[in-house]
């Protein structure tokens, strides 16, 4: 085995390209959950902005357009959830559910004639000065703006929760709907707007496998990270740094294991490739052992003013 | 003082079938704390809910410092200077102190200055508060600072408190009574709700007493006593008892030293109950809802254990839950009827079978006998005239007095040695509880030994041979029926146990 041949700067580098999809989702998922509903068509929002992005990319050349026509499908695929949980008053669980088949059966729909293709990706975003600094800079400073873009949204998501009035009174829904609705909340519209940014956070994070992870398309590719994403939710205990350090602990010991794979490690590969999947959940739990969890305590129960 | 600060005429408020609220006229002075007393059913909710903007009265009219004023909503009322604090809190657990406050108030100030805020007015009060521990932490007394706090952040010229003191300790009480005559002395007008009849004594200038919907009198509780109140609540109107106190048999169930903690915040504790029930006797416990008449029938049905305490001829079954309990011959009727005694959405014949599987042989080495069930059933429909298609629908699809009756008729016919019923004939019709009542003597009179716990005192001198009243988990001493006087209940019940001997 060669472990020289792992270079810790491309290994770090490469574990933030890594975790930024499931990093995304997480955070549209946390907005959702702390509005009190339980979203599980996480995977099926991903993987269909995965192709809405990739073909909007290829056709255009734009990835740009790519991710946000990715976003609308992904905000779309929600509203469809939103419509059904919120106002036909149905099963939050067997809905969602219900929108990850949807989504693996309309994006293989809509991808047969994209496979094989490559798209174009995005470029490298080099922030000046900062990318510059030996070592660190090529560690955290020369990615694509989605990489960014993501790190910035965790640090928006948590100072609008704790800190705006707007982010109180999700909390407040998410909590009571009951109590929120009393005090004169509109329950449904905000949980609708949740539903509609924890949409469009997955149909971005999809994109981002298909169009810079991967940059081609191929059936089923986000591959369970939706799933990953909403344990990592659960395990997160609800709190947005927390969701960055599993995001982050995910992508790191997938890339590491490639690596070691890469490497031939005398471990079997079947143990690799399932230790991103233990030593995550792992430290998170341990992470969540203490204290309260923090789970909204309205999450999943289905609202309806009857006064 | 010629100036009230809040004015009602004659206002009045009907639900299908009942009217709340009848020509009731009163008026709040500033600086008042006014006392609003009642059984029960008597109207009081209703009539703070009209000046709460929660209800619209059907006729008369509110005026507030001379205008006229008619809340659509209670923001509304909030805004004209009326705050209310509930009776069970609108708080969100997860929250802190600060976030509940906020989200209460149409322009909340940012967090920081909102928690200053909270510190410096909840000092001023008396009533200690951290605006950033969370909710879920702090006991009922707390939460209830809470409410009153944000309440008390909007300034308000009357407060309006629905049973403040029933989740309160002691102590808390205390506490709360300094504020509430701080507050007083400073101009705020207090309509204050409570069936404890010492409190209203020591805190309030002025009570007003509704009875069946109507204003019955306007007094000075300071100069009244608890006995006077007591009997202007009740009414003088009490049946003469017409069961005369038969010859009745062995001790079937006794209850000794039987305390038990509260099962929730909102719960009572038990503290100390003593009795026994004879076999052919009828126990009637009164007393104001929410004094313990659910833990004490779940302590006597076996959803609560206890140790060494409930006793059946003897034996100790303080340990056995419902089921072993009714194979021996207790058996019992809560009184939430849809969720408690039947589940709302199971047939009868299921809901039959739940509580009757045991005595009426419906099982057969874990198999059930649904033919059993569904004669049973109908055999409880047809004995207590329940009004339904038949046992195939739903509890749920029931009306209230149909179903009491189906839960009544369930157990009695069971032939129980002992049978706990708590409010056997809450909103039934008078002839249907009159049937109930009716199946209970004559279950007693075959040798039963029943305790009927109701708030219907009219009930209980109907048909019990021996009273006792719950007043916060104690019961009173228990006493012959016949020869009980008005006062004496309305003293049993207030809590004020000693010293009084009959009057008659």
């Amino acid at each position: 085995m060669d472990l020289s041949s792992i270079n810790p700067v491309l290994l770090i580098a490469s574990l933030m390209v890594s975790a930024t999809p499931i990093l995304l989702a997480a955070l549209g998922e946390l907005v959702v959950e702390k509005s009190g509903v339980l979203n599980l068509g996480v995977e099926g929002m991903m993987i269909t902005g995965a192709i809405c992005g990739f073909a909007i990319g290829v056709n255009t050349g734009s990835p740009v357009l790519g991710f946000m026509f990715s976003a609308l499908c992904g905000a779309l695929l929600s509203l469809a959830f939103g419509i059904l949980t919120q106002y036909l008053l149905s099963n939050q669980v067997a809905t969602g559910l219900g929108l990850t088949l949807v989504g693996l059966g309309l994006s293989s729909l809509i991808g047969k004639p994209y496979e094989g293709i490559k798209s174009p990706t995005l470029q490298k975003m080099e922030l000046p000065l900062l990318s510059d600094i030996p070592i660190f800079g090529k560690m955290f400073f020369s990615h694509d703006p989605m990489v960014y873009f993501s790190v910035a949204l965790v640090a928006a998501v948590w100072a609008v929760l704790k800190f705006s009035r707007a982010g109180l009174i999700l909390r407040a829904v998410g909590e009571s709907h009951d109590a929120a609705h009393a005090l004169g909340y509109k329950v449904v519209r905000i949980r609708m707007l949740a539903i509609l940014f924890g949409g469009a956070c997955a149909g971005l994070a999809g994109a981002y496998i298909s169009l810079v992870r991967v940059p081609q398309w191929t059936e089923g590719m986000t591959a369970g990270a939706g799933w990953i994403a909403l344990a990592i939710v659960v395990f997160a205990s609800w709190k947005p740094w927390r969701i960055l350090i599993g995001a982050y602990l995910f992508g790191g010991v997938t890339v590491l294991q490639l690596n070691l794979q890469a490497a031939g490690a005398k471990v079997p590969i079947e143990v690799l490739s399932m230790s991103p999947y233990l030593i995550t959940i792992t430290v998170l739990v341990i992470i969540s052992a203490r204290g309260n969890h923090g789970a909204p305590a309205a999450l999943g129960k289905i609202f309806h003013a009857s006064r | 003082m010629t100036q009230p600060l809040l004015r009602l005429t004659g206002l009045t408020k009907a639900y299908p079938g009942v009217v709340a609220n009848s020509d009731v006229s009163f008026n709040i002075n500033a600086g008042e704390v006014h006392a609003l007393l009642g059984e029960n059913g008597a109207g009081k909710s209703t009539l703070v809910k009209m000046i709460y903007g929660l209800v619209k009265p059907d006729t008369g009219s509110m005026a507030l410092n001379d205008a006229p004023f008619a809340p659509p909503a209670p923001s509304a009322a909030r805004q004209s200077g009326v705050a209310m604090v509930f009776q069970h809190f609108s708080l969100f657990e997860a929250l802190n102190v600060a976030e509940n406050i906020a989200l209460g108030m149409e322009n909340a100030p940012k967090q920081r200055d909102l928690a200053a805020k909270i510190k410096e007015v909840s000092h001023q009060y008396g009533l200690p508060l951290d605006p950033y521990m969370r909710v879920g932490d702090l006991s009922a007394g707390e939460r209830q600072r809470v409410e009153i706090i944000r309440c008390l952040l909007q300034n308000p010229k009357l407060l309006i408190m629905d049973e403040p003191t029933s989740v309160l300790t002691p102590q808390e009480v205390e506490i709360l009574f300094k504020t509430l005559r701080q507050l007083k002395s400073e101009g705020t007008a207090i309509l204050y709700i409570s069936h404890k009849l010492e409190e209203i004594r020591s805190l309030c200038d002025t009570a007003t007493i509704l009875r069946l919907g109507k204003k019955v009198a306007t007094c000075t509780p300071a100069d009244t006593s608890a006995k006077e109140l007591a009997e202007m609540m009740v009414g003088e109107t009490l049946h003469v008892p017409e069961r005369a106190a038969g010859d009745f048999g062995d001790v079937l169930l006794n209850v000794q030293n039987l305390s038990l903690p509260a099962p929730s915040e909102f719960g009572t504790a038990l503290k100390d109950v003593n009795f026994e029930v004879r076999a052919g006797e009828i126990l009637g416990i009164g007393g104001v809802a929410g004094n313990g008449q659910d833990e004490l029938l779940g302590a006597l049905s076996g959803e609560v254990s206890s140790k060494n305490a409930v006793g059946l001829r003897g034996r100790d079954i303080s340990k056995l839950g419902p089921q072993q309990r009714r194979a021996l011959g207790v058996l019992a009727a809560p009184e939430e009827r849809l969720g408690h005694a039947a589940v709302p959405d199971m047939s009868l014949t299921e809901n039959a079978l739940l509580s009757a599987a045991v005595r009426k042989d419906m099982m057969r080495s874990g198999f059930l006998h649904w033919g059993k069930a569904k004669d049973y059933a109908q055999e409880v429909i047809e004995a207590f005239d329940v009004r339904t298609p038949g046992p195939a629908n739903a509890a749920r699809s029931l009306s209230g007095g149909n179903l009491q009756k189906f839960v009544i008729g369930r157990e009695v016919l069971q032939d129980p040695d002992v049978l706990i019923v708590n409010q056997p004939t809450w909103g039934v019709d008078a002839a249907a509880a009159a049937a109930i009542r009716q199946s209970l003597m004559d279950l007693a009179a075959k040798g039963a030994a029943l305790i009927v716990i109701s708030q219907d005192l009219d009930e209980l001198m109907e048909i019990s041979d021996h009273f006792a009243a719950l007043n916060e988990g104690r019961l009173s001493a228990i006493r012959p029926v016949q020869g009980l006087s008005v006062e004496e209940i309305g003293l049993m019940m207030g809590g004020v146990h000693s010293g009084v001997e009959g009057a008659a």
